[in-house]
């Protein structure tokens, strides 16, 4: 399948190891991957934040970068909910004819990550190699806005080697909330550290999630305190493979 | 209203320094109200608590029920439908009541039906009336209203009175006093009611001791007044939901029942009742029945029950909700309070943080519906949009929904003004909304950063951001812009040809 990363503004930026891993994962299981450079970002900080109106012309190159594509794929849970539960809002609410008809072509094939594997290609087994002690961070929108269920986990699971521990109170918000971080720091700091005493509770190594927007915050919060619990997106840990381990074993 | 910031522990442990409820608009912004909360670990540790228990009863509650997400769907339309046809609904209420009985009267704000209620108790020459709980007279300030005319009002639930006499605010829709310990109460009501000098903390304890000082109130107050849960247009019957009986007391006691209701508590018909009869109590309480359930539809044969009943059918605002299409579904609203314990927010900061007399997922929906964005702009950011509250709400509001909604009217009301259009958050967002329209911009901007970080990096993190940013940094490390971005990256891989590549290393450190 001819597959386009969305890549997302953020994972861009910050993250690029987590769109690395896409690419080695996805031509690992004999994709072609594509990385159209028009793409910048899908506006959901700004409609989330209440700039509705700034996030109009981000939808409308959305759906012009994308629209031709066989399947785009984002490893950003949050990003994919915004384009399929808002742009059809975004359409509606500034009377955008062609935007609305252009999102309901384009959004059947805007995925997920875990739900491209899974509920797309079919496979759960991905053929990598992780042998760490690993727990995972079930992001908001990725059970309650995607709905991907525990797509995430059953790949994980396949995993050779992995230790996956769940979670203590693993349905909670980690406290990220985009610009709730910035806007209610108290509060989001105190979310915080729940989470992050559960994850200490797990002993992991490292922390996994569906969404690196999660993950700075609670792998900041994490590398502040010193914890050594790394963060680590999902599609790194479905990326490495036994050659990775040695090449490791070889340069450590 | 001003507020300095408790200095001590001591002066954070008296609730003394929680304001006290405003008349229409929070008194402070909720980041700057939670912080205070934030500080008090009794607070914090009595709320984790108490959400705690009651999320896993409200989960083992509602599993009993093989059709529950079909009767959240009826809970749903069966009020969307009502909503729509308020008018025609409206009317067949009142003439209902009158047919009964009652006597039906309607209250454009709160100060309107403060008023009524203050002629009807002066009417009957008295002094002092029984309350049930009540949130609808909690948001016109009634029990003020009545004290400014002489007229004393006695709460009678028992979470609803250590409130009063604590001289403080609800902090929770349901279990108004969540946020105090049983050792607090103690005190309250040592501090407070006659012959509790050898109070112990026990919850029987406290509950006598209430009791004794309320059963003299039944037998004595000639008034009652009341919320209502549910009216139903077809019959003209006004239904009370409650767990103690107090308010049961107060509907056949006193000889004069007054009853103040929102335009949003009717249902159309009697067998609606059945969908909220299972949807209520299972939300609210996690019990399959509350203990009291009351219905009265008009007066009852002389001597057994009130003597004349007054219904006051009241707006304040819900009108102006009604007329928003993406708001409008806060008036669904049945006042379970299921989102208020399920939210991670409300769990760390409490219900007073809000200055709402709805707090929680509800309140930053409706209160800032309710008295206008303008008087509650902070609310709609209270939430970090992790949509638990939509999960667990019985009638199906999409919270999380009208929240960024109401964002957005936030957001044009600032910039409709110059000094909003200046303010750093709108610029920032504009420039970035400009950078992201043009990927050139955008390599540009990552560059910029890039570059612009190495003054702020330390040991390969960012320990301290200027600005409004500075709240991120004070419990977390900044990850840097990376060396190469993916873009970029990507360009590379692109220019050596994808054979010759080396394929990227899966894992590559974070900092």
């Amino acid at each position: 399948m001819r597959v386009a990363l969305f890549i997302t503004c953020f994972n861009d930026t910050l993250f690029p190891q987590t769109g690395k891993a896409m690419v080695t994962l996805l031509e690992r299981l004999g994709h072609r991957v594509e990385f159209p450079m028009e793409q910048t970002c899908c506006g959901q900080m700004h409609y989330n934040t209440g700039y509705h109106r700034e996030a109009v012309p981000l939808a409308r190159r959305f759906v012009e970068v994308f629209g031709d594509a066989e399947a785009v794929v984002s490893p950003s849970a949050s990003c994919v909910g915004m384009i399929q539960d808002m742009y059809p809002k975004i359409a509606e609410e500034y009377g955008d004819e062609k935007l609305r008809r252009d999102v309901a072509a384009l959004v059947p094939r805007v995925h997920e990550l875990s739900m491209f594997l899974t509920n797309v290609l079919g496979v759960e087994d991905v053929g990598a190699y992780f042998p760490h002690r690993v727990t995972f961070h079930v992001t908001c929108h990725s059970l309650r806005a995607l709905k991907v269920g525990d797509a995430p986990q059953r790949l994980l699971r396949k995993v050779k080697g992995i230790d996956l521990v769940e979670l203590e109170r693993w349905e909670e918000c980690c406290g990220f909330g985009g610009t709730f971080a910035v806007k209610n720091a108290d509060t989001s700091a105190a979310m915080l550290s729940d989470k992050i005493r559960c994850v200490l509770d797990t002993r992991a190594e490292y922390c996994a999630s569906a969404d690196n927007s999660c993950l700075m915050h609670i792998g900041g919060g994490l590398h502040r305190q010193r914890t050594g619990v790394v963060p680590i997106h999902f599609a790194e840990i479905l990326a490495a493979t036994e050659d990775d381990a040695a090449r490791d074993a070889r340069t450590a | 209203m001003a507020r300095n910031d408790p200095t001590t522990s001591a002066e954070l442990m008296s609730r003394e320094v929680v304001p006290p409820l405003p008349a229409s608009r929070p008194a402070m912004p909720f980041q700057d109200a939670a912080k205070l909360s934030l500080a008090d670990s009794q607070l914090r540790y009595n709320m984790a608590k108490a959400t705690t228990t009651i999320r896993a009863k409200r989960l083992r509650a509602v599993g009993e029920l093989p059709d529950w997400e079909a009767l959240r769907e009826a809970g749903r339309a069966i009020k969307d439908r009502t909503l729509r046809h308020l008018d025609k609904y409206l009317i067949q209420f009142e003439e209902s009541v009158t047919r009964v009985g009652g006597r039906v009267h309607w209250a454009a704000d709160g100060e309107e039906a403060n008023r009524i209620v203050a002629g009807i108790v002066k009417a009957k020459g008295a002094g002092e009336v029984v309350k049930i709980k009540s949130l609808t007279t909690d948001e016109i300030g009634l029990n003020d209203a009545l004290a400014r005319e002489g007229i004393k009002a006695h709460e009678t639930d028992l979470a609803e009175l250590i409130i009063q006499l604590a001289d403080e605010r609800s902090s929770h829709i349901l279990v108004p006093a969540i946020h105090k310990s049983r050792a607090e109460i103690r005190e309250v009501f040592r501090r407070t009611l006659k012959n509790a000098g050898d109070l112990t903390d026990e919850p029987r304890r406290l509950a006598e001791a209430a009791r004794a000082h309320l059963r003299e109130k039944f037998l004595t107050v000639p008034v009652a007044v009341s919320g209502v849960n549910f009216g139903v247009a077809e019959t003209g019957t006004v239904a009370i939901f409650e767990s103690e009986g107090n308010g049961r007391m107060c509907l056949t006691l006193p000889k004069t029942l007054v009853s103040v209701m929102g335009i949003e508590k009717l249902v159309p018909t009697w067998r609606d009742l059945e969908v909220y009869l299972q949807l209520l109590p299972r939300s609210s309480t996690a019990e399959r029945m509350n203990p009291y359930t009351s219905f009265w539809t008009g007066l009852a044969p002389e001597g057994d029950g009130p003597e004349e009943f007054h219904l006051i059918l009241l707006d304040d605002g819900r009108t102006r909700v009604l007329d928003d299409r993406e708001g409008r579904q806060a008036l669904r609203c049945i006042r379970c309070s299921a989102c208020l314990n399920v939210c991670p927010v409300y769990e760390n900061t409490g219900g007073h943080a809000y200055s709402s007399v709805y707090p929680g997922p509800i309140g930053a929906i409706l209160t800032p519906q309710l008295v206008g964005v303008d008087n509650a702009g902070s609310l709609p950011y209270a939430s970090s949009l992790c949509g638990a509250c939509y999960e667990a709400c019985p009638v199906k509001i999409n919270i999380p929904e009208v929240l960024v909604h109401l964002r957005g009217k936030v957001v044009r009301r600032k910039q409709e003004k110059l000094l909003g259009r200046l303010a750093p958050e709108n610029l920032a967002m504009r420039a970035m909304a400009k950078v992201f329209a043009s990927p050139r911009r955008f390599r540009a901007a990552q560059r910029l950063g890039r570059q612009g970080q190495k003054l702020l990096m330390k040991e390969g993190v960012i320990q301290r951001l200027p600005g409004e940013l500075g709240g991120w940094t004070s419990v977390r490390d900044v990850f840097p812009v990376a060396p190469q971005t993916f873009r970029e990256w990507w360009a590379q891989r692109e220019r050596a040809g994808r054979v010759n590549q080396d394929q990227p290393s899966s894992r590559e450190p974070r900092p």
